[in-house]
């Protein structure tokens, strides 16, 4: 009890020292590191973190480990006028007891603790399921025609996994055929945007219904001047632009395939803004990124790191 | 002159009566002090000019009491998958008996529990009963209320109807935007790359386990840090703001720079 009278006695406040400096600068140089080379910059902003929060860390500890820490002189007198009880053993059978019940305790809760925190964290972002939609033959595309095309991304997982598209044929240069496909979820914060424009039965056209082995797909001609999101007002052009809004760039697009006479949209990508329309559209392209990041300028400095995505 | 007289047998009647009934709570209190403990927490000493404004706290108290009641009856008919969703708050809104009445209880109870930690907070604000030794408990509090409002959040999308599900969608991504951590956070809330049937159940889980549990710890802290504490008499009052309970020990620091200051018969 005597040891622990002392301990609120006196207080404890930690020496001067430098070393949390060279930890800041660690740490800086790491975040740094992240953007401009996660490779070298990164490592080495690491180990210098690593080696001043080592030494930050001895320092901090040295009183409770028994070493006589620097002292500024005033608080030397203050601790001078206190008195200390004679030490005991130095590493008493008590303390034994108590560092090893920690320990032990530490080490099986541990054990127990890291699988099932991995459990609830990682599923988000492992072994996540590639799709490949059939949205139905080419030949249900007229050539320069948009289509309003929903589908299921999984038919297993059920309407959860309806999904929207806006696809046009932009008919073939040379032998390579071309389509404009753009997804229907807003670059700002996801809602699905809507073609600015009549579609279906006010033209005089049908809908063309397609069972793929991606289940229902609806192809629902439309004329749109534009695209538009209802919840903040965001709106695109035709080649998915940016024209107006919060929307931070322009609409995803998924990229595609012919398989066996069949349109298959593959992975979805983020696309900053796009020159040119239809099959003479140059695209810049990026990895696909949540609604609301930025993918060029200056702001993308706040997303140096991406889960994986498809 | 009186002579006293001797008690009727109606009187003896009633005291071993009395005797039987307390018998339990004296059996109780032998052998774990429960019931002293329950006084201390009960039967405390408040400033005589404590009023109205004092109560907040409790009746905040009281209506996360009644969404735990409420959410845990609720659970017993919910079914958290994208196809049974909302056919069972259908179910439990227009079929069972009185499902209406706890299913609107939990979701009106929602927004009042919000409204009086606000108002909680308003009055400890205007009252300076944050200041110290309460900063500590002011800090607690700020906490279930971030928790009370990401209750709110995850609780929202559950009637899984359009509303639920876009206001999540939106939700969600806008989290993602925060710097650095967003993506990530994003897609641990997403449950993966897309919105689906793991949103749906990790929204549920958090809703009714985990926020809830994590709640129930910080409430007993802050309820622990007022009984510790005291509560604190208002701005007008002619007493001293800090009255201490005689039975307290003093506190052992008072501060790294200023002196210790013993009280009387401290444990040690």
């Amino acid at each position: 009890m005597a040891e622990q009278d002392n301990l609120h006695d006196e207080p404890h406040l930690p020496s001067p020292t430098l070393w949390p400096i060279g930890f800041a600068i660690g740490i800086a140089v790491l975040l740094i590191g992240l953007i401009i080379n996660p490779l070298w910059l990164s490592t080495i902003g690491g180990g210098i973190a690593l080696v001043f929060g080592f030494l930050w860390a001895r320092g901090a500890t040295a009183e409770l480990r028994g070493r006589a820490a620097h002292v500024e002189p005033e608080r030397a007198e203050a601790r001078a006028a206190a008195v200390h009880p004679p030490a005991g053993e130095r590493f008493s059978r008590n303390k034994f007891l108590e560092f090893s019940t920690l320990g032990l305790g530490g080490v099986i809760g541990g054990i127990v603790t890291v699988p099932v925190a991995g459990f609830a964290v990682l599923p988000a972002f492992l072994k996540q399921k590639k799709h490949e939609i059939d949205v139905g033959p080419v030949t249900d595309f007229a050539e320069g025609q948009w289509y309003v095309a929903t589908f299921m991304f999984d038919p297993s997982e059920g309407d959860v996994s309806r999904r929207t598209a806006f696809i046009r044929n932009n008919g073939s240069t040379g032998n390579v055929p071309s389509f404009t496909i753009i997804s229907n979820r807003c670059a700002h914060l996801g809602c699905p945007v809507q073609a600015n424009g009549p579609s279906g039965a006010i033209l005089g056209m049908k809908d063309v219904i397609e069972q793929t082995k991606n289940g229902k797909v609806t192809l629902s001609p439309t004329v749109p001047a534009g695209f538009g999101c209802p919840c903040h007002g965001g709106q695109y052009d035709t080649e998915g632009n940016r024209t107006a809004g919060p929307p931070v760039r322009a609409l995803d697009r998924y990229d595609f395939e012919i398989k066996n006479g069949h349109v298959v949209l593959l992975s979805t990508y983020s696309v900053s803004h796009v020159e040119n329309t239809g099959a003479q559209a140059k695209i810049h392209k990026y990895k696909l990124v949540g609604p609301g990041e930025h993918i060029d300028g200056i702001e993308q400095v706040f997303y140096p790191l991406n889960p994986p995505h498809h | 002159m009186a002579v006293r007289r001797q008690p009727s047998k109606a009187e003896l009647r009633r005291k071993q009566a009395m005797a039987a009934a307390l018998y339990p709570l004296d059996w109780i209190e032998e052998r774990s002090g429960l019931v002293g403990a329950t006084r201390y927490f009960l039967f405390r000493k408040v400033p005589a000019d404590s009023g109205w404004w004092h109560t907040l706290g409790s009746a905040s108290l009281t209506a996360f009491l009644v969404q735990a009641v409420t959410g845990v009856i609720l659970a017993m008919y919910y079914k958290p998958s994208p196809h049974d969703a909302y056919s069972s708050i259908q179910n439990i809104t227009d079929d069972l008996t009185l499902g209406w009445l706890v299913r609107g209880m939990h979701k009106w109870g929602a927004s009042i529990f919000i409204i009086l930690m606000f108002l909680h907070m308003g009055r400890v604000f205007l009252f300076g009963a944050y200041k110290y030794p309460r900063e500590l408990n002011w800090i607690v509090g700020v906490m279930i209320l971030l928790l009370g409002m990401l209750e709110g959040f995850t609780g929202y999308l559950l009637p899984w109807d359009q509303t639920a599900y876009w206001a999540t969608v939106v939700g969600i991504n806008l989290n993602g935007t925060a710097p650095i951590a967003g993506p990530w956070l994003a897609q641990f809330l997403r449950g993966g790359q897309e919105i689906g049937a793991n949103t749906l159940t990790i929204f549920y889980s958090m809703h009714m386990l985990l926020i809830p549990g994590a709640i129930i710890g910080l409430i007993t802290l802050h309820l622990y840090l007022v009984i510790r504490l005291g509560v604190s008499s208002p701005p007008w009052s002619k007493e001293a703001a800090d009255l201490k309970r005689a039975d307290e020990p003093q506190p052992l620091r008072t501060g790294l720079t200023q002196p210790v200051v013993r009280g009387g018969g401290g444990p040690e």
